[in-house]
């Protein structure tokens, strides 16, 4: 299958493989497709040895920071006596990243799955999934599944039989993109303004309700079932270049491109088969111009870069950005680069929590300095600014929502820096002027 | 839990908030009885502490009223052990929480850079000239619709998605409007 379109046969459909089966939401149709026996199984099993498998296999955060996942696991100490919790971030709210959308839209039970044996690896007993509160629908899927899981015997008090406890709740955030960052969302879920914490202490030494917690992404979640059905080795082989990046990952597209969607591939494919074999290449009569990879934080790419680029943490890092969550924004030559830039600054103003000095005013001063010379009424100056501006909103931060905003501003200036100058000396958007003529 | 959140300085449930400008304090009718006092008291099941049910009982009260009102808010304080002003700091933090009544189907347009390349801003400017709305955040004369931008709504590949209370639709474009606007009452 595949959702929106079929999957591509240079696809690696795993995770995605029944997205756009209503059957696979289903509690009987995801046993069918062999869904719960990884749980079965993991219940049945030392939570160490589920945390060395899952060392083992390589598997990294999808969320964005791309943090080993195992490793992750084992800061959770065991025996401490105090209550352990998971928290499965599913506030998806990275621009041009829509992937988790889809894991809990057509395949809820997988993530539940991978919550539970999630939460057995780190001695939990209870899973919050927090969801973006404009996730209307997965919500309601995943509402909907938790209480098939309950009463199914899946989740509860003797979980599948197995004589432990494992709970699941479904949160729903409320509009904030910060509530993504993961301290902030812990304070979301406890009742408060979404204002990340200052670490540390980290979220394994005290987190949620100030205990022990780890938080994970939807995606790295629902890969863990897989990894112990069959196995690290397997997870492992799965890589095209790094063997520091391993298994499948799903990538969403949008922007300027013909066929926008999900796409599921090995680490290490090439970005340039991605982006025209696969996603189908620039629209009618158009040309890429820009690239932005791992969701609108990470810094822009040309398209030179982007088609030297491989896909995985290190094939984007060594073509300057970031593989990040894996949303890609394509641009295309009809755009300006200095209107999507100052729109990208616009994002992080709104979303600051303006707990810090540097991010509350700094996104905005950007925010009104990219208007300006968008509107053609910037000075060459502005652009000493902007990167001084950017310098001072970076690394000095509760969290990194500031150096989020800064990061493209950057980028873009040093890449389409004649954009910006003909912005100035023109007065006048050059591209707007253009069409109107 | 602060000492000021666990004091008596609660307000009551039933609490009079005048606000400024809005004349005379509105006589709130409790949200918090039958079927949805029962649904708060399973959410209260799933946390170790009543102030994580705060999320959960502001959605409660608003899908009730189509907006958090200053009495809901004293309610929920009341019931959650905070003060009122507590519950009004973590309302005014979410953007989803109207703190003030909209119109009855309160259109959401995303208009963030993925689907800003998609011409997202021309469906924004489609709805506000079919709901007669003219401007964004502004209630439609007959009270029926309220138009905004929304950042992100997080389905960059299915452009311009908009949401129209809590249902999402995917692919909108400018021509699309009439239609979706003539299914709705």
């Amino acid at each position: 299958m595949g959702y929106p379109h079929k999957s591509h046969p240079r696809e690696t459909p795993i995770l995605s493989k029944h997205f756009g089966d209503p059957d696979a939401r289903t509690l009987s149709g995801w046993r069918q497709r062999g869904g719960y026996r990884a749980l079965e199984q993991a219940l049945g099993t030392s939570p160490a040895d589920i945390v060395n498998v899952v060392k083992e296999s390589g598997l990294r955060g999808r969320g964005g920071a791309g943090f080993p996942t195992g490793m992750k696991w084992s800061f959770m100490k065991p025996g401490d006596g105090k209550p352990h919790y998971l928290c499965c971030n599913a506030d998806e709210s990275e621009p041009g990243t829509f992937k988790d959308r889809e894991i809990m839209r057509w395949t809820p039970h997988a993530l539940i799955e991978g919550c539970a044996i999630g939460a057995h690896a780190i001695g939990a007993e209870t899973a919050y999934i927090y969801i973006r509160g404009e996730f209307t629908e997965p919500i309601r899927v995943m509402e909907e599944a938790v209480r098939d899981a309950y009463r199914d015997g899946i989740l509860g008090k003797n979980a599948m039989g197995s004589g432990k406890r494992v709970d699941v709740h479904v949160h729903r955030g409320a509009g904030a993109y910060i509530c993504g960052e993961e301290t902030a969302l812990m304070n979301s879920l406890e009742g408060r303004r979404g204002n990340p914490r200052i670490k540390p202490p980290f979220p394994a030494v005290a987190g949620l309700f100030g205990q022990p917690t780890t938080i994970n992404n939807v995606e790295t979640l629902t890969a863990v079932p897989h990894i112990l059905t069959n196995g690290a080795a397997w997870y492992k082989a799965m890589s095209l270049s790094s063997p520091k990046s391993t298994g499948s990952k799903l990538f969403s597209v949008c922007g300027n491109i013909r066929k926008p969607g999900n796409y599921e591939i090995t680490m290490g494919f090439p970005f340039k088969e991605f982006l025209y074999d696969l996603c189908g290449g620039p629209l009618p009569g158009r040309k890429f111009k820009a690239i932005i990879p791992g969701g609108s934080s990470v810094p822009i790419q040309t398209v030179e870069e982007a088609e030297a680029t491989l896909m995985d943490y290190e094939g984007f890092v060594a073509q300057g950005t970031m593989l990040g969550s894996g949303g890609v924004i394509v641009f295309d030559d009809s755009q300006c680069m200095v209107k999507q830039i100052a729109r990208l600054a616009r994002f992080y103003a709104h979303e600051s929590c303006a707990q810090c000095t540097q991010c509350r005013e700094g996104t905005a001063w950007t925010t009104r300095i990219l208007e300006r010379i968008e509107h053609g009424e910037g000075t060459m100056e502005d652009l000493d600014t902007l990167l001084e501006i950017g310098d001072n909103m970076t690394g000095k931060t509760i969290c990194v929502l500031s150096d989020s905003c800064a990061t493209p501003v950057a980028s873009g200036i040093k890449k389409w820096r004649n954009e910006f100058e003909a912005h100035i000396k023109q007065k006048r958007c050059p591209m707007r002027t253009a069409v109107a003529a | 839990m602060s000492a000021r959140e666990e004091g008596g300085l609660h307000a009551p449930a039933h609490a009079s908030h005048s606000s400024a400008g809005h004349g005379h304090p509105a006589e709130h009718t409790p949200v918090f009885t039958g079927d949805n006092r029962k649904k708060l008291d399973e959410i209260l099941s799933r946390y170790p502490s009543k102030m994580a049910a705060l999320l959960p009982a502001l959605w409660i009260a608003q899908d009730e009223q189509g907006w958090v009102s200053e009495g809901a808010m004293a309610e929920i304080a009341g019931l959650l052990e905070l003060t009122p002003a507590y519950v009004k700091g973590v309302v005014t933090f979410y953007t989803m929480y109207h703190q003030h009544p909209v119109g009855r189907h309160f259109i959401q347009v995303c208009t963030t850079s993925p689907c800003g390349v998609c011409g997202a801003e021309d469906v924004a400017k489609a709805f506000l000239k079919h709901t007669g709305c003219g401007e964004l955040g502004v209630t439609s004369p007959d009270g029926k619709y309220t138009v905004i931008e929304v950042e992100c709504l997080g389905a960059c590949g299915f452009a311009t998605p908009i949401m129209i209370n809590d249902d999402f639709i995917e692919s909108v474009t400018p021509e699309r409007v009439p239609e979706i606007l003539g299914t709705l009452k």
